[in-house]
């Protein structure tokens, strides 16, 4: 039965968007969303039950070299898929009021079709037990998700970002099949259901580097993130939100699926992820303060939560390394419910910011301002969003980051060595990557939402309809009910700890999850009923202007900017963030008018992958010639180095 | 702890924070050869605030209201949190400091929120500087706390600043006295006291906490001051107890010991107050990351 249903919901919502193009225009977007709607309940029906039940086996046989249809649905894989459904389900709906035929003529069925396929392609992968059928998932995804993030195909900006996208996804899935492939030579088959691996052998270590490289790759762990910022940012916002709610989250799922192939990984394999999420972590958060495009914004916020989930599982990781099992739960059930809680913050993020952009026409966040009198749903909608993704209390994001910050300090009091070092590095620099991410999300939340509106644009939004802003309120409140209740998702949690080696022990008996409650509840209550005092005092008194300290010819071009907002912090971190800036030149005695630009580039692409590119390119000009662009060529490549593989490897 | 000690703890963080802000006032005063204003200044200021009207900015909207009111409540709740001197603290659980850190995120999150929801060029200055040296003095609060958990083996509050204290600071008084420099730069900071901030000052420019509040008056600015104070106290509380770890057994010596330390806290920052200038604000991340550096130390030490 639940295996039956997540079948039924991969076939439904990847033909959800190509049924619609065999329909008249008029009846697309209703067949299409309903098709995927129910496709999406079905599937997460069976996660739901597979998350309560037993893990599930099955497999046909399929005739293809290596395949089999088989296929597998644990704890892990069920969290992952609820995860898929939910947030493509809620980005469906989104998108009828997002993006309509009437506003999109020309992408609105595309952007249906591809994205059904993704949604398809993301729980097909996770479902899957073969590493045929796996890549057959992983690729449909990827390669689905690249039509979507170059939609606005007549935008260079979107092509180049597309092409990066689609550049980087290869590099991927070659490293993908190198690992499969080196699997296979391990356990004999391309089944990935395998018994426990012995992490001690040599090419233990070449399985984890490819596994680390390809899934890395695509969940966007820093330095690969090169890729994600102009996707998210190009792509349309129910898109972006799926991309970095769920699809970056394949990578994760793959990371924790390699890692669980081994007993107990060296320590150094704990380290280097947990080394790599602090990096990721880190440095994620303050390109993320210095950009000036919203969904820009916020995809480098991906980078930095990805590093947050990292930090959790190298936590799980040491846990494992060291035989501590309490260790093992509090980092895994972070990483876990911290890919859940970005799932749901993230995607509420980018659909409220895709309302905002949508109503004033840019991303530009130096241009918007004082939206929240006009679009006030919207506006709450991003507040809840941005509590919730910098990690503070009650809300769910707090959750997921108590734990992490539980696995660091019990490693912190550990005996001397590995484990504590970890505790005392990581810890401290979590506390700086969460003071970062309040001071990009007060600074984005105020500028786009608070003061006086920037531009004329901006002055005259409108409040977005129901089929938006439903979605939006969804996602609101699982942030809060995950966040004063976390009781809630705590079976989920240890069903998926089991199915990934823990020995069972509850996540409840590591962390005083129900305390929170206790102390979430009363907390809002209190804020409530203080609010509310305060908004009826205000109601009864006088308004004014703002007091500017006796100036009285304010605009609303003088009120601070997010990048003024961010100087200092820019600042401050300049050897990494290297900000670009064009200030005027003031030479004369009557200087004629001027612009001041400031901007942060993305240092890793700019500075250090397309320079390779290009000195990598003209050494290899002499092959040119291999390159005619002609399709039939490059089958008789492919037919050539397969019959030369067959020979030497037989 | 007992039912008595919890009512104590409670009341005390409801009546005593305005107290502390009148000691220093004093202290600075003794220092300038002036009488000073009465040690109950604090309150008289809050019950006059408390009986005005109020102006809004029409710019602003329920965030603007929100910052106070969130500042006070996070605060009152992290102060459940915090040990009063060796009594323990009314709630304490396995990592209830990343609770009472973050539970002051939350506040600094409505109060830079507020400050920028009234569009003013001052406000929106004093919210950046606000949020940017909170960025330095976290992690220099989480070292500091990463050391006590070493030490206590625990992360709960209660545990950490409790009976084992003293003999810790036997063993690794050396890492201790760092943290303690740590957290007082990170109390300065936090409170918005000299070197950081002076609450005295007029000059908007300078200004970080006072220029975030401009545009609140009448009884929503008394909770403004009233959540500044308590903040301090809360945050003093911390410092008190690392400095006088011992525990003298008795219910009603424990709150004398702590009251005493609180005193003195507050004599030590009109003393600073009244001796420092304020650091120029491009100095300030230099102190800050000192702090952070402290700390760090403080670990390093523990690395045996």
């Amino acid at each position: 039965m639940t295996l039956h249903l997540i079948l039924l919901a991969i076939a439904l919502t990847g033909v959800s968007g190509l049924l619609a193009l065999l329909v008249p225009r008029a009846h697309g977007a209703r067949v299409a969303t309903a098709t995927l709607l129910v496709g999406a309940t079905a599937g997460a029906a069976g996660a739901v039950l597979a998350l309560r039940g037993e893990a599930v086996r099955r497999a046909w046989p399929w005739a293809v070299p290596g395949g089999a249809l088989s296929f597998r649905v644990d704890g892990l894989a069920a969290m992952f898929l609820l995860q898929i459904f939910v947030i493509a389900a809620l980005g469906a709906i989104y998108g009828v009021g997002y993006f309509s035929d009437e506003q999109q003529p020309q992408h609105a069925r595309k952007v249906r079709a591809f994205y059904g396929l993704t949604t398809a392609g993301m729980s097909l992968l996770v479902a899957s037990a073969n590493a045929v059928l796996f890549l057959v998932g992983w690729e449909v995804m990827a390669l689905a998700a690249f039509m979507l993030v170059s939609t606005d195909d007549e935008d260079p900006v979107a092509r180049h970002a597309g092409l990066v996208y689609l550049l980087s996804t290869r590099v991927g899935t070659l490293c993908l099949i190198a690992y499969f492939a080196l699997l296979r030579s391990v356990t004999g088959s391309f089944s990935l259901d395998v018994a426990a691996l012995d992490a001690a052998r040599p090419v233990s270590t070449a399985l984890f580097a490819l596994a680390l490289a390809a899934f890395g790759l695509k969940a966007g762990v820093m330095p690969l993130h090169i890729w994600l910022p102009g996707a998210h940012a190009n792509a349309p916002s129910h898109v972006s939100a799926l991309m970095s709610g769920v699809l970056i989250k394949m990578g994760i799922y793959g990371i924790v699926r390699a890692v669980s192939l081994f007993v107990a990984p060296p320590v150094w394999w704990g380290g280097l992820v947990l080394s790599l999420g602090i990096a990721s972590a880190v440095l994620g958060v303050l390109f993320a303060i210095g950009q000036h495009d919203l969904k820009r914004l916020l995809a480098y916020h991906s980078v930095e939560n990805i590093g947050i989930i990292l930090m959790g599982l190298g936590v799980a990781m040491l846990g494992r390394a060291f035989g501590d099992e309490t260790l093992f739960v509090l980092g895994a059930a972070g990483a876990l419910l911290h890919t859940w809680n970005h799932g749901i913050f993230k995607a509420l993020l980018f659909l409220s910011a895709g309302s905002a952009v949508h109503a004033a026409g840019t991303r530009e966040i130096d241009r918007l301002g004082g939206l929240s009198k006009k679009m006030p749903a919207t506006a709450g909608a991003f507040a809840v969003g941005a509590i919730a993704i910098c990690g503070l209390p009650p809300l769910n994001g707090f959750v997921s980051e108590l734990l992490v910050y539980l696995g660091l300090a019990r490693a912190c009091a550990a005996t001397p060595g590995p484990l504590f070092a970890a505790g005392a590095i990581g810890a401290p620099a979590l506390a700086l990557v969460g003071a970062l991410a309040v001071a990009c999300f007060v600074k984005a939340y105020g500028a786009v939402f608070l003061g006086e509106p920037r531009t004329e644009a901006a002055r005259h939004v409108h409040e977005s309809g129901p089929a938006m802003l439903g979605p939006m309120a969804t996602l609101a409140v699982l942030c809060v009910l995950i966040g004063v209740g976390p009781v809630l998702v705590a079976p989920a949690l240890d069903r998926a700890l089991v199915s990934i080696g823990g020995s069972g022990a509850p996540v409840r008996s590591a962390a005083p999850l129900s305390l929170l409650t206790w102390i979430g509840a009363p907390l809002l209550f209190v804020i409530a009923i203080g609010v509310i005092w305060a908004y009826r005092r205000r109601v009864a008194s006088r308004a004014q202007p703002t007091w500017d300290c006796g100036y009285a010819a304010g605009t609303a071009r003088m009120q601070y900017t997010s990048s003024s907002f961010a100087e200092i912090i820019v600042g401050l971190f300049s050897t990494v963030l290297r900000p670009e800036r064009s200030a005027p030149k003031i030479d004369a005695l009557f200087p004629a008018a001027s612009h001041f630009h400031s901007h942060v580039p993305e240092v890793v692409l700019d500075r250090a992958i397309a320079p390779t590119f290009r000195v990598t390119g003209r050494a290899l000009a002499s092959l040119r010639w291999m390159q005619r662009g002609s399709v039939h060529l490059y089958v008789v490549y492919v037919f050539a180095a397969l019959v030369l593989a067959l020979l030497v490897f037989r | 702890m007992s039912t008595v000690d919890t009512a104590l703890h409670v009341a005390l963080t409801l009546v005593a924070p305005p107290m502390l802000l009148g000691v220093v006032n004093k202290t600075k005063a003794a220092f300038a050869g002036r009488v000073g204003p009465p040690l109950l200044q604090p309150y008289y200021d809050l019950a006059r605030l408390s009986r005005k009207g109020m102006v809004f900015s029409s710019t602003t909207t329920w965030v603007f209201v929100a910052g106070p009111v969130v500042a006070l409540v996070t605060t009152l709740a992290a102060a459940v949190l915090v040990p009063f001197g060796a009594r323990g603290a009314a709630l304490s659980f396995a990592g209830d400091m990343i609770l009472f850190a973050y539970l002051f995120g939350l506040g600094r999150f409505f109060t830079v929120a507020a400050a920028l929801d009234t569009g003013s060029a001052f406000e929106g200055m004093g919210g950046a500087r606000e949020a940017t040296f909170s960025v330095l003095a976290e992690p220099a609060l989480f070292l500091g706390l990463m050391v006590l958990v070493r030490l206590s083996g625990t992360s709960s509050l209660s545990t950490m600043l409790g009976p084992g204290l003293a003999h810790h600071w036997g063993v690794m008084g050396a890492s201790l006295v760092m943290v303690v420099a740590s957290f007082v730069v990170v109390l300065l900071v936090e409170s918005s006291r000299v070197p950081f901030d002076d609450p005295n000052t007029h000059l908007e420019l300078t200004m970080i906490h006072e220029v975030m509040v401009l545009d609140h008056s009448g009884p929503l600015f008394g909770v403004v001051l009233y959540g500044a104070a308590m903040k301090l106290f809360v945050l003093g509380a911390l410092v008190v107890r690392l400095v006088l770890p011992m525990d003298t057994a008795h219910a009603w010596s424990d709150w004398g010991l702590f009251a005493l330390g609180m005193i003195g806290l507050s004599i030590g920052i009109g003393v600073v107050e009244s001796v420092m200038a304020r650091l120029r604000m491009r100095q300030v991340p230099n102190l800050l990351v000192g702090a952070c550096l402290l700390s760090a130390f403080g670990i390093v030490l523990l690395a045996r």
